[in-house]
């Protein structure tokens, strides 16, 4: 049961196979079992999972089901889950327990999901390794030796292992599809302002956004549809009609117009990489897609303009933890400006300071125009290139990072080189595109990961072509070796 | 682009943020090399280009001048690490006047 998708477990759920209670307890099972390994999950609610299972029975025998009901999900721990710890991975909100429910996370429970627990992430989501988080890094499922990704690598970690059959995450730089890549999950990041951001941990607003890791593109379509919307407690929350997802993902590629950015697969892309990639294009190809070359030639500052405006947004955003309102406070202050210091600095690890550090920097008095809008004016000529893109093709096609998983430790003590592994999914993040990851073979035992990037609110134009791809290729089928049965 | 020791103090004192000796010679490095790469976009030449305010140039939507939240205090204070009457406790902030001190 544990490699069955999300679809498949809504039918089985439909045909009263099973019911959501023995899922959940299913899922449970593995967690306790296989968790330990891995280091997926922050926490684990059993009881709260199976009030909710067993309220998701009560409503599928009442005929009151919708398509997600009974289904179980983990939610990555930057969402806020009403009476559960959210800690954002850090130290900072190691004690808080949130009053309030995300409207992620509302919108889901309203349509029955159960939540199996909150996963292990980069704190506050500032990293592309999942060694940043004040709970240990997560273990790659494929080589425990590697890292996830992330900052979403627990959410990734536990679909790759199949401790959940979905999970939500949030991507401000590529933190959905890069560790969906390195552990051989779908992952999708919507447009910005499709999903809410309500009661979702702030790291850099203005590029923020949840979506869904799953094992297949049919699948995030599923949990896509249970995600978006307009949200009023959201002032960027985009109104806008949500399509069906599920409906066009059938249609066929015939004369579908693909891009391929030269710049993408410039100096730095792995050659095995490389290669899956060429023979994922072909079988788009076969599957009749036309395949264009194309320029986005402003993709090589993407890096340094991220690393200017993420840093200015979280350096504002996490003003808020001073040890005053709530999370970790410093014992014995002596005066106020030592109750602000002393619980910052206690309270947030290295990486955080490090870009609360860079940002203040940026915004301060005389850097400000020459950093900060300088930035946000060459964001703009890099959203201008993907328009100029889309006056040819419908969606865009790269590989989702320059190499597969690197190994724990191999770039921690080396921010740049860190940023770096980011450098093809950061523009989409810029100008506010969706774009997703889906499983196109494996490089060095690694799965590797294939990006599609589309216009804005065409989340259902990249689900078609990444289901058409995975109906073609089994690569999002294998499993790793040591989380069977 | 280079940064010394002495910019990284007075930016973690607007940061408010302790930094330990050891800490400014780590960040110095790593804030110098992180500086390096972000001053890439100098030589850009955006003169035509306005700054984005908004991935999808959207204005900030507004919403009715009316209450739609309802009071949650209690539940909003629960969390906080010293509370007092409705009140966050904060170490004192305005000296006690002398008078006050017999």
């Amino acid at each position: 049961m544990f490699n069955k998708t999300l679809c498949e477990l809504a039918s089985a759920l439909q045909n009263k196979e099973l019911s959501s209670v023995e899922l959940t307890q299913y899922f449970l099972g593995r967690i306790a079992k296989l968790n330990p390994t891995y280091n997926a999950f922050i926490t684990i609610d059993e009881t709260q999972a199976l009030t909710q299972a067993k309220n998701a029975d009560q409503r599928r025998a009442k005929n009151q089901a919708t398509p997600l009901t009974g289904l179980p999900i983990a939610h990555k721990d930057i969402f806020c889950v009403q009476g559960m710890k959210t800690s954002c991975g850090s130290k900072m909100l190691h004690n808080f327990i949130s009053p309030y429910d995300a409207t992620v996370v509302k919108k889901l429970n309203d349509q029955g999901m159960v939540t199996l627990g909150k996963t292990n992430m980069d704190e506050f989501a500032m990293g592309s390794s999942n060694e940043t988080s004040f709970y240990g890094p997560v273990a790659n499922p494929w080589d425990t030796d590697c890292v996830p990704g992330g900052s979403s690598g627990g959410s990734a970690a536990a679909v790759a292992a199949r401790l959940a059959p979905s999970a939500s995450g949030t991507d401000t730089g590529g933190s959905i599809r890069q560790p969906a890549a390195l552990c051989g999950i779908t992952g999708l990041k919507p447009t910005y302002g499709r999903v809410s951001r309500y009661g979702m941990i702030a790291f850099a607003s203005s590029l923020d956004q949840g979506g869904p890791m799953t094992q297949t593109a049919e699948d995030a379509a599923l949990l896509l549809q249970g995600m978006a919307g307009f949200d009023p407690l959201d002032s960027t929350s985009i109104d806008c009609p949500v399509p069906d997802y599920m409906a066009n993902l059938n249609v066929s590629l015939k004369g579908k117009k693909i891009g391929l950015p030269r710049e993408y697969f410039a100096q730095g892309l792995d050659h095995d990489v490389e290669l899956k990639i060429q023979a994922a294009i072909d079988v788009l190809r076969q599957l009749g897609a036309e395949i264009i070359d194309i320029s986005l030639p402003n993709t090589a500052l993407s890096v340094p303009v991220y690393y200017i405006v993420a840093p200015a947004e979280c350096s504002s955003n996490l003003s808020r933890y001073d040890g005053v309102r709530y999370g970790y406070r410093a014992p014995e202050p002596i005066d106020l400006e030592d109750l602000y210091k002393r619980s910052r600095s206690e309270g947030f690890g290295a990486e955080v300071k490090r870009r609360i550090m860079l940002g203040t920097y940026v915004l301060s008095k005389g850097y400000y125009d020459a950093y900060y809008i300088k930035a946000q004016q060459v964001r703009n000529l890099i959203s201008q290139d993907f328009q100029h893109a889309f006056t040819q093709v419908d969606c865009i096609l790269s590989p989702t990072t320059p190499t597969p998983a690197f190994k724990t430790g191999a770039k921690l003590n080396d921010p740049v080189s860190m940023y770096w592994s980011d450098i093809y999914t950061i523009a989409a993040n810029l100008a506010g595109l969706p774009a997703m990851s889906i499983p196109a073979g494996f490089a060095q035992k690694l799965p590797i990961g294939l990006q599609l990037i589309g216009q804005h609110f065409q989340e259902a134009q990249l689900l078609n072509v990444a289901h058409r791809f995975q109906q073609a290729t089994a690569w999002h089928q294998y499993l790793p070796n040591q989380i069977s049965e | 682009m280079a940064i010394e020791g002495k910019e990284i103090e007075k930016v973690a004192h607007l940061a408010r943020i302790t930094v330990t000796a050891q800490e400014i010679n780590t960040l110095t490095i790593d804030m110098s090399n992180i500086l390096n790469l972000v001053a890439q976009i100098s030589d850009v030449d955006t003169q035509a280009c306005p700054s984005m305010a908004h991935p999808m140039e959207c204005e900030q939507r507004l919403r009715p001048d009316v209450v739609t939240q309802l009071n949650q205090r209690d539940a909003l204070q629960a969390v906080a690490p010293a509370t007092e009457a409705g009140l966050y406790l904060v170490p004192q902030v305005i000296a006690a006047h002398p008078k006050d001190k017999s």
